[in-house]
């Protein structure tokens, strides 16, 4: 993305004076921990905001006094913000904002739990935990496909139609073989079909990526929908009862606290969305194969001339993205649900936005998808307590936060820099 | 081709040099004919074979990915791994290969260093580590001095010549004749396409320009002394940043009076192009200030500055200059379409537009097909007349003209001098920014010469080209020594200052390029640029 | 200043007469440089008119029969761009999977593939029942239906049924020409809206706001609805805009953030006291007042509204500006080279903005369409369909010209009243509708495709330009 401004008007009284890019963010939190600390902490109740280690209000808690935790997590809040106004060394900077989005969350938190009908002054750890990972899973592969995609210089927007396609086939041929395995590999041949028109259209006929990423996205919402009320729903058995993978359980790891139940008593999809996560992060950064996906990202004419097959890069990332968008879509209908129509439901979207906000790299992209599974899930517990905070805001946050992402306002964000160019030789 | 031989490929612009060692490179196929290795025909499907049968190539824009460290750049393509089908990288070999090539040709160059922090010139050795990391015999360099200080440019024919002593053929693509003289062992001239002649360093400048252009072409421009009148145009302190926020624009004073041309030398990238873009209000300005007229215009927007009577000719013309899906008649009232009789109110007049199109392409022999043409379909000439035109036909104080003649066949070269020249004895003020110093020694009345974001020196027309050319490299003569008395000074009667740099530590530029006595403006001097700064 | 030629003079550049400009605008280089080589001779000459005996006329450069006719330029054009050929066999095209779909997601008619060797004309019997009686019922919805005309001649039904898919078509195709426009404005100043979609949904619920919440008289009503949806649109147009002009942040992944943004603003909209029904626990609102709603045009059995006038009336004003206004000129300027735009003085900074606003206007009176129209006339989560979505694919199809954007719309407005009946009598989902747009779209951006298939020669417009968006 050209993060580049287009400056208009040559007046320009350069900011690069007092209010660096980190003050200002200094500021903002700030004001936000003032904030929580005053309207917060009035908020909250006396209540003790208990959040439990378990899956209900049960067994050990980490307890505070409502108001008190508030305006203690506030004020923590306030506390970072005001060192980064203060102008801290520039390597505090990322601590310090974690601190103070934390401190503000936790406040947050402790208003609402508090504030809860009494009987439900709780927030069960391994039930949120869970769910964040869960709901962050599609968008963990979506962003992995997109990383693959776009740091070869690929614009993938197609995302919601990889996902989808690999739902409806992992769900189809699962139901029709019976077994999971022959799910998975169809659903990872869906979203891999998607791919491959996006590749053959964007690469071979140079078609503009955005708009093919989004027609794709139309087509797959299309086709599945027909299929789905042509065969699905007139033969359920038939079509669309897919047999589900297991939990399976890790030894040792499963028992941790909180951690063990959340994540390691969990199914094949969470720890292959875990170890692709890194495994691409190392390919990536390590290999030959990630050498060359990058130059072919970033200067695609300099690879060409040391005899890196430019194009063939390209379709052999974006079809693996697709593969790997594919298996992100099976999560839904080979462990949880059954296939419904357009059941992605703009998820694939918030992947794309998830790889932007994790700044193209696989670790940010999964650090984004736990962040904005955590709001989704967090919606839903808050919808369970009553809460006065519609869960309608808090879905909209994966969404407000990219666009202050691309905007500059959390820190630069730079695409590679041929991301979205076809390559024509010569 | 010969081992140990350094063959420098010579031609204008556009004639053809590129395509031919792109073709060399194996990047595009030869649509007929052959290429022969040792006697041997070769078919080259693409650079890796080229690479294979021992062809490197420096390309005239560097084949870097900016974000990439010196080893990564290095290693692509090539790389070596270990961890059998893991392909891991060995980035430690990587590094040592760099180190040690760049030792043993004298390069210097770091192999952790990230490309997009390195000045050109490094840039430009990692592009040659690169070729020879892979074992070349031939090593192409395609224009390699064009973004060069001289300094650098001298650094390069060193190396140029320690890789000859190592036995490496050189194939040096220019349009430089000095340097092919000074390296070279045999010239190939081409033009058009095709192979005019073959000359020895021995031959003189002339024989080869004319090879070059196939007929005798005369780098003087046919003018009438000057007769400067009001200054037009006064910068004073004027600072500036580029695109990375670097200080590109240092402390700049300068005038220019109506009736006179003053051209701004310099090798690319001293900050001329960032000079003109704040004066045009196309960049921030950061402290100093810009009159015309007498008038302030720094801060003002394009739109305003063009209205207050500046006609700029900017210097990439197919980025800047046009937009080229639209034709001829549209771009030629591209920043006057809003303009009676063009437009009036929201609405704009297009027999208006076609009317004046056509006197236009009339007047300024613009060839095209049609003023509804696009303009991208036109010559690189013919689509800078359609500039010229679009900023000459309407009245003018200021006429900038920022690397006027760029890829501009010999033809129009002289149309534009020419039309420049008359613009300058109707009384306007002249900027010409030129990269091309016999092009600024040809048009400019005064010559102001630009290093790292200052003017170095003020000098007249007739000042010979080395004097110029030391100061482009930033060497002043002696301060102590005014140059005034030895510049012949029969172009501008109020006697150009010579280089004074006062070798500044900060923005205290001395009376350069303030001819003393004309300057109606305030009186500002070093202290107000401070002030801002 | 008119200063003689010095330097070389060029004798032949008599200046191009209108045929000549005419002619020039039909095809590039190559044809221009045909009529130049004649015209240097007789300067009025067509390409095609070597007569001798016309006469000679050296003197005189425009002649008013020298101007080709309208059906001369229709039929060069026609060859000369060949979007039209690529379109139809596009169009084909995307039929043809259509009803390879169909069979293929029939069991009982995949059931006679599986004895095709043994009986063929079973599988192609039941094939040719299945897809004729589908595209069929596809065309009686969108365009005509013979029964319903044959029931009026022989008195059994009122004219109403005869004109019935007329009106279902332009009820679906008023929106979409809004949308198509929005995006095609964008897609022609550089941008890519891919937020039709919001900015339809912001302008839908002001709109239906203005609607029910304001006690206005019939005609100022529904004229502050639709400005009230406008501007619904103009505001969610606006964000975008001001970010890339301010922050250079990309106007696509902020256009698709804020799509959502604005359904889920939507979505929490409806169920607020005073927004939401009284009378109903779902998510939907109030009914629009009856004065706020546009009027009929073919009483009260038809929906066709009065929000197809304006679609067409939006097309010409469109059409205007892009070609004829000075705004169109800097619009058009900073799609095409936004360097060279602000080089020329152009603020292209203020030009994303005003684009992003424009085209926020655009989609923001294609959601009022959808709630002051006959199609709804309260806010549900699902009030605005797609049509943002089916804008870009409308602006495509249009080749992001005004009238052509127009005429997409048609076709798509067809396709979703014909696919309705599809769906309700031969029982063939309402997505395949969806399937041919985005099939029709993908062929139409990748004619070299659509080429192959049919082995055309060699286009001579080597690419069309669907794409103008530049990646992120």
């Amino acid at each position: 993305m050209s993060t580049m401004a287009v400056p208009d008007v040559a007046v320009a009284p350069v900011d690069e004076g007092f209010w660096t890019r980190n003050r200002k963010i200094g500021a903002v939190l700030l004001a936000l921990g003032v904030l929580a600390a005053v309207l917060f902490g009035a908020l909250a109740t006396d209540q003790q905001a208990r959040f439990t280690l378990s899956e209900d209000s049960a067994g050990a808690a980490l307890a505070v006094n409502g108001t008190f935790g508030a305006i203690l997590f506030g004020v923590l809040a306030a506390a970072a913000g005001a060192a980064l106004l203060a102008g801290v060394p520039k390597r505090w900077f990322t601590l310090l904002l974690g601190v103070g989005v934390v401190g503000f969350v936790l406040a947050f938190l402790c208003w609402q739990v508090s504030a809860a009908p009494t009987g439900q002054n709780f927030m069960p750890m391994v039930n949120i935990l869970r769910g964040t990972f869960i709901l962050a899973l599609p968008l963990i592969f979506g962003a992995l496909a997109g990383v693959l995609c776009e740091r070869s210089g690929v614009v993938n927007v197609a995302i919601e139609g990889q996902l989808l396609m690999g739902a409806f086939a992992g769900a189809l041929f699962g139901t029709m073989s019976g077994s999971v395995w022959v799910g998975l590999v169809a659903a990872a041949i869906g979203g891999a079909f998607i791919s491959l028109l996006l590749a053959v259209f964007a690469i071979h006929y140079l078609v503009d990526q955005v708009v093919m990423g989004i027609v794709l996205n139309l087509l797959a919402v299309g086709l599945t929908g027909f299929l789905y009320e042509r065969l699905m729903q007139t033969d359920t058995a038939k079509y669309n009862q897919p047999p589900r993978f297991s939990n399976w359980e890790i030894p040792l790891l499963s028992d941790i606290p909180v951690i063990g139940p959340a994540l390691f008593r969990a199914n094949i999809f969470l720890y292959l969305g875990l170890i692709l996560v890194l495994v691409i992060h190392i390919a990536l950064f390590r290999t030959r194969w990630g050498l060359r996906t990058r130059a072919v990202g970033e200067h695609p004419t300099a690879a060409d001339t040391l005899g890196v097959k430019v194009l063939r890069l390209r379709y052999f990332n974006v079809l693996l993205a697709g593969l790997v968008a594919g298996v992100g879509g099976a999560s839904y209908t080979l462990a949880l649900y059954t296939f419904t129509k357009n059941m992605i439901g703009g998820k694939g979207f918030i992947a794309l936005a998830a790889l932007i906000f994790g700044r193209w790299n696989p670790t940010g992209a999964l650090l984004a998808a736990l962040f904005f599974g955590f709001a989704d899930q967090l919606g839903t517990y808050l919808g369970a307590i009553n809460s006065v905070i519609p869960s309608q805001f808090l879905a909209m946050l994966p969404y407000l936060a990219t666009i202050f992402a691309v905007a500059g306002l959390v820190g630069k964000v730079r695409a590679p820099a041929a991301d979205g160019k076809p390559y024509i030789k010569g | 081709m010969e081992p140990g031989e350094i063959h420098a490929l010579l031609g204008e612009n556009g004639a053809g040099k590129s395509t031919l060692m792109n073709v060399l490179y194996g990047l595009y196929q030869p649509d007929e004919g052959e290429i022969l290795v040792d006697g041997t025909p070769l078919k080259l499907k693409g650079p890796s074979d080229a690479i294979a049968a021992g062809i490197g190539m420096v390309h005239q824009h560097f084949m870097l990915v900016p974000v990439f460290t010196v080893a990564e750049n290095v290693m692509l393509g090539a790389e070596q791994t270990r961890g059998g089908i893991g392909g891991f990288l060995d980035r430690r070999r990587a590094r040592r290969e760099v180190a040690e090539v760049s030792e043993r040709y004298n390069l210097r160059v770091d192999p952790d260093a990230v490309i997009e922090d390195l000045p050109v010139g490094i840039q430009q050795r990692v592009e040659i580590v690169k070729a020879l990391t892979r074992e070349v015999d031939l090593l192409i360099l395609d224009e390699p001095t064009a973004v060069l200080t001289p300094q650098e440019t001298e650094e390069l024919l060193a190396v140029m010549r320690s890789l000859k002593a190592a036995g490496k053929s050189i194939v040096f693509i220019t349009h430089k004749l000095g340097e092919v003289k000074a390296i070279a062992d045999r010239i190939t001239v081409i033009r058009r396409g095709k192979t005019v002649g073959t000359a020895s360093p021995e031959a003189s400048r002339d024989e080869l320009a004319a090879l070059m252009v196939g007929r005798s072409v005369r780098l003087t421009v046919d003018k009438a002394p000057a007769q400067p009148k009001e200054p037009v145009l006064e910068v004073t302190g004027l600072v500036v940043d580029d695109d990375r926020q670097c200080r590109a624009v240092d402390g700049v004073d300068l005038t220019v009076h109506a009736g006179e041309v003053l051209g701004v030398a310099g090798v690319q990238g001293n900050g001329q192009t960032e000079l003109i873009e704040a004066i045009m209000g196309l960049r921030p300005v950061l402290a100093g200030s810009v009159s015309l007229a007498g008038q302030g215009i720094h801060g003002w927007s394009t739109k305003k500055v063009l209205r207050a009577g500046v006609g700029y000719v900017p210097e990439d013309r197919s980025v800047d200059g046009l937009v080229k899906e639209f034709s001829v008649a549209e771009n030629l009232v591209l920043d006057i379409y809003d303009r009676p009789p063009f437009g009036s109110g929201l609405a704009l007049k297009p027999d208006a537009i076609a009317k004046s199109a056509r006197e236009r392409i009339e007047q300024f022999d613009v060839r095209t097909p049609s003023a509804d043409a696009a303009v991208g379909t036109l010559s690189g000439g013919n689509q800078q007349k359609v500039i010229v035109a679009r900023e000459l036909s309407r009245p003018l104080k200021l006429f900038i003209a920022a690397q006027p003649t760029r890829g501009v066949d010999v033809g129009s070269i002289e149309f534009i001098h020419s039309r420049v020249i008359r613009e300058r004895d109707i009384g306007t003020a002249v900027l010409v920014v030129s990269s091309e110093l016999d092009e600024v020694i040809g048009l400019a009345d005064r010559i102001a010469v630009m290093y790292r974001g200052r003017i170095i020196g003020v000098v007249g027309p007739d000042t010979p080209r080395e004097e110029i050319g030391l100061l482009m490299a930033g060497i002043t003569p002696d301060a102590a020594t005014p140059e005034n008395a030895a510049t012949p000074t029969a172009a501008t009667p109020d006697a150009p200052t010579a280089a004074t740099t006062g070798d500044t530590t900060d923005g205290t530029t001395g009376p350069v390029g303030d001819p003393d006595g004309t300057t109606a403006g305030p009186a500002t001097e070093g202290p107000v640029n401070e002030d801002k700064a | 200043m008119t200063i003689p030629n010095p330097g070389a003079g060029s004798p032949d550049k008599e200046p191009a007469s209108e045929a000549q400009a005419a002619q020039d605008a039909l095809d590039n280089a190559e044809r221009a440089e045909t009529a130049t080589a004649t015209g240097a001779e007789t300067a009025t000459a067509t390409p095609a008119a070597g007569k001798p005996v016309g006469k000679p006329a050296p003197g005189k450069p425009t002649e008013p029969e020298a101007r080709p006719s309208l059906g001369q330029l229709f039929l060069a054009n026609l060859w000369a761009a060949n979007t039209v050929t690529v379109t139809v066999l596009a169009l084909v095209l995307a039929i043809v999977v259509g009803a390879v779909l169909m069979i293929i997601s029939d069991p009982e008619v995949l059931a006679t593939y599986s004895y095709i060797t043994a009986r063929p004309a079973d599988a192609l019997n039941a094939s040719w029942t299945l897809v004729s009686e589908g595209y069929a019922n596809l065309f009686k919805g969108s365009v005509f239906d013979p029964e319903a005309f044959s029931g009026w001649l022989n008195g059994s039904n009122g004219w109403e049924p005869v004109l019935a898919p007329i009106s279902e078509t332009l009820t679906y195709t008023a929106p979409l020409v809004f949308t198509g426009l929005s995006v095609a404005l964008a897609f022609r100043g550089g941008l890519f809206n891919i937020g039709a979609q919001g900015q339809a949904t912001i302008g839908v619920i002001l709109a239906a706001l203005a609607g029910f919440l304001l006690p206005l008289p019939p005609v100022l009503h529904l004229i502050v609805a639709v400005l009230a949806g406008a501007l619904g649109g103009a505001i969610w147009g606006f964000i975008p805009g001001i970010l890339k002009a301010r922050a250079g942040a990309h106007e696509v992944i902020n256009t698709i953030m804020l799509n959502y943004i604005a359904v889920y603003f939507l979505s929490w909209l409806i169920v607020q006291k005073g927004i939401q029904d009284p009378g109903r626990t779902d998510a939907i609102s109030r009914s629009v007042d009856g004065s706020a709603q546009l009027p009929r045009l073919l009483g009260d059995n038809l929906r066709v509204h009065a929000g197809i006038l304006v679609a067409v009336l939006a097309t010409w004003a469109v059409a205007w500006l892009l070609n004829r206004s000075t705004l169109g000129f800097e619009l058009r300027a900073v799609g095409a080279n936004p360097d060279a735009a602000r080089t020329a003085g152009i603020s292209v900074t203020r030009t994303y903005v005003l684009i992003m606003v424009f085209a926020g206007i655009l989609a923001g009176l294609g959601g009022s369409n959808m709630v002051l129209g006959s199609t709804a006339s309260a806010l549900t989560p699902l009030v605005v369909a797609q049509i943002g979505f089916d804008g870009i694919l409308v602006a495509l199809l249009g080749r992001v010209k005004p009238w052509g954007v127009a005429l997409a719309a048609l076709l798509f407005g067809a396709l979703q009243a014909g696919g309705n009946r599809m769906q309700s009598y031969s029982g063939i989902s309402l997505e395949l509708v969806t399937v041919l747009q985005a099939l029709i779209v993908i062929f139409i951006a990748a004619p070299a495709l659509v080429k192959a298939i049919f082995q055309l020669r060699a286009a001579r417009a080597a690419r069309l330009h669907t794409s103008l968006a530049k990646g992120w």
